[in-house]
């Protein structure tokens, strides 16, 4: 309490006004406390959004945008060379990140809404719908996700709208077995059956009483989907499959500008322009892991901060 | 009838249910295929007896049901279908079937990934049982945090790495993993020493920290304190006493891996652009050769299935709860 104070009172202690602090001050003292890895997460995640939301403002030229020298060295008018056609590639890296990071961030949050709310309702339900949805899952979760994303990519074509939501689709079925297995356990709860008696819908239950206590697992798991989503929208672009150009996006970069890094012996610079992207994309995933990491061991229990 | 055997055959019994729904969706998906495609294949200028005779050898004019299992029977025998890629409008067909282009493809596929889990499965299960046992030591701490920043990598960026260091700046390995049938092997080995790597470094770090978090929470557990209690040495705590139970969490993330490694082989095989399965898969995605989609969606999916259906079935037949029934 005041420093002021010699001695300590118990008396004192139990006797002294608690203010409740607000939202933003307990915020504020949670994050004092994060460990650096988890504040290096932060930090980047911050910066990848401050280039994604401004990134017309950012670069220096279009992302389409295609100038007469393929291949240019890194030079003063463009900072990272140009790519095969000409392209700049500063300015498709900071456009690259509005396309790739908004596509997935899209992704996961149609996975976590389609994902969720079929969890909620197989857990309240219990019935044969559960079943039904539950084992339509485990079927679905036998095919490697990668190879089924490519089956119905190859029906449905590779447009940026089909790739949402055929990766938020297949990803949804791990959200799905998560917001089951954590919701089952809220179900039964006394206050639960309370809100039932009372006659409150459906929608009600979902969202007021069950949804706020399975938050942190969720959390934290929207957090590693993304990295996941992200990986394998990364993945599959690089494979030709994915974003489509002329929208810049990292992993298609990458592959456009693989045939560089046989010249690093003779200009490093222009054998790392491959690497930058692929860095991009290994440095959020890094990130949001830290993140994850330290909100999981916050969420865990440990919960000193109140 | 034993514990054991009910529990095998009922595991046994979910896979074969399992691969049945998994060739149901995969055929199924034609289905979903918007438009005439038989028109779309052979292009416009099609005549209207090339494209009949076309519908009629893709079965197009009977039931759904009748094309199923054709199409399973045909698989059962080996055949796979023709592949749409080869057909002119003319009506001349020059496509190959889809088990002569498949075939070398997926032996040299199972080589990669044969080469890549004879390094690396030991190694994983050394470093994550090494890593348990000396846990919170410099050693432990080391080989988790490298794991970690391996883990969080695309594939690809592994590889472009492993390709600058090795392959340009340092060394000079192959970069382009092009084998032939008629190579020795040798020079096969040689010529996937990038690929494999990279294959390495992606599910070492997998495996090592699954074998890690098994086995840190096996020797948490009570009967493992009251061996060491009892003074037992160390060797006979963990031979005797953690080792059977051990046993099917250690497959378990082995068949993993391996199913992880059918995955990640397609990345690996378009990056160095090695003659797999994988890159026909996505060879065939990109011009919309649906056979050769299918089948390969099909193998792959097996595979893992399988996989995962072996080590559910060690971790049956090793479980000393099951073998020695009360």
């Amino acid at each position: 309490m005041s420093e002021s104070k010699k001695s300590y009172s118990a008396a004192d202690e139990v006797g002294a006004v608690i203010t409740r602090r607000s939202r933003l001050q307990r915020a504020w003292i949670g994050l004092k406390k994060a460990p650096p890895t988890a504040l290096f997460g932060m930090v980047v995640i911050f910066g990848y959004v401050f280039v994604a939301v401004f990134a017309p403002v950012i670069a220096p030229y279009g992302e389409a945008e295609i100038f007469a020298i393929p291949y240019a060295p890194w030079d003063g008018t463009h900072w990272l060379g140009t790519d095969q056609i000409g392209r700049d590639v500063y300015s498709r890296l900071v456009f690259g990140a509005r396309n790739t990071v908004g596509i997935a961030f899209a992704t996961t949050l149609l996975a976590f809404f389609v994902g969720g709310s079929l969890g909620l309702i197989a857990a309240i339900n219990m019935s044969w719908l559960d079943q039904l949805i539950s084992r339509g899952v485990d079927v679905l979760m036998a095919i490697p996700s990668l190879i089924f994303a490519l089956m119905l990519l190859s029906i449905f074509g590779s447009n940026t709208l089909s790739l949402i939501i055929i990766i938020a689709m297949l990803d949804s079925t791990r959200v799905f077995r998560l917001t089951r297995a954590v919701a089952v356990n809220v179900v039964v709860m006394d206050y639960v059956e309370a809100a039932v008696l009372r006659g409150e819908k459906l929608g009600w239950i979902m969202r007021r009483e069950i949804l706020p206590n399975i938050m942190p697992p969720l959390v934290a798991e929207f957090g590693l989907r993304f990295c996941f989503v992200f990986l394998t929208i990364a993945s599959l672009s690089f494979l030709g499959v994915g974003i489509q150009p002329p929208t810049a996006d990292w992993g298609s970069m990458v592959r456009e500008n693989a045939s560089l890094i046989q010249f690093a012996k003779f200009d490093l610079k222009a054998g790392l322009t491959p690497l930058l992207p692929a860095g991009a994309i290994a440095l959020i995933t890094v990130a949001v892991n830290f993140v994850v990491d330290w909100f999981l061991h916050k969420s865990s229990g440990l919960r000193d901060e109140l | 009838m034993h514990p054991i055997l009910s529990t095998v055959l009922q595991r046994l019994a979910l896979g074969l249910v399992t691969l049945f729904v998994v060739s149901l969706i995969i055929f199924s998906s034609i289905q979903l295929l918007p438009g005439d495609f038989a028109q779309a294949v052979l292009g416009q200028a099609a005549t209207e007896d090339t494209v009949a005779a076309f519908r009629r050898e893709l079965g197009l004019d009977k039931p759904a049901i009748f094309r199923y299992f054709d199409w399973v029977g045909g698989v059962m025998t080996g055949d796979l279908g023709t592949s749409f890629s080869g057909r002119a409008a003319s009506g001349v067909d020059r496509s190959r079937s889809v088990a002569e282009l498949i075939g070398p493809r997926l032996m040299n596929t199972l080589f990669l990934a044969l080469m890549t889990a004879i390094v690396a499965v030991p190694l994983a299960l050394f470093l994550g049982i090494t890593a348990a046992l000396k846990r919170n030591s410099v050693y432990d701490k080391l080989v988790s945090a490298s794991t970690l920043t391996t883990i969080s990598f695309p594939e690809f960026f592994v590889a472009y790495i492993l390709i600058l260091l090795f392959g340009t700046l340092f060394w000079d390995f192959p970069t382009l993993a092009d084998v032939r049938p008629e190579m020795a092997l040798g020079d096969r080995i040689y010529k996937c020493v990038l690929p494999a790597l990279t294959l390495t470094l992606v599910i070492v770090a997998h495996m090592m920290r699954m074998t890690r978090a098994a086995l840190i929470n096996l020797l948490a557990s009570p009967y493992i304190e009251m061996a060491r209690l009892k003074g037992e040495p160390p060797r006979t705590v963990i031979l005797k006493h953690a080792l059977p139970n051990a046993w099917a969490p250690i497959a378990a993330v082995i068949a993993f891996n391996l199913a992880y490694l059918v995955v990640g082989v397609v990345v690996v095989e378009v990056v160095f652009v090695y003659p797999g399965a994988g890159q026909l898969m996505v060879d065939a995605v990109s011009s919309r050769d649906i056979p050769v989609v299918q089948a390969c969606a099909l193998i792959f999916a097996a595979t893992y299935i399988l996989l995962n259906l072996t080590a559910d079935i060690i971790g049956i037949v090793t479980n000393p709860r099951l073998l020695h029934p009360k």
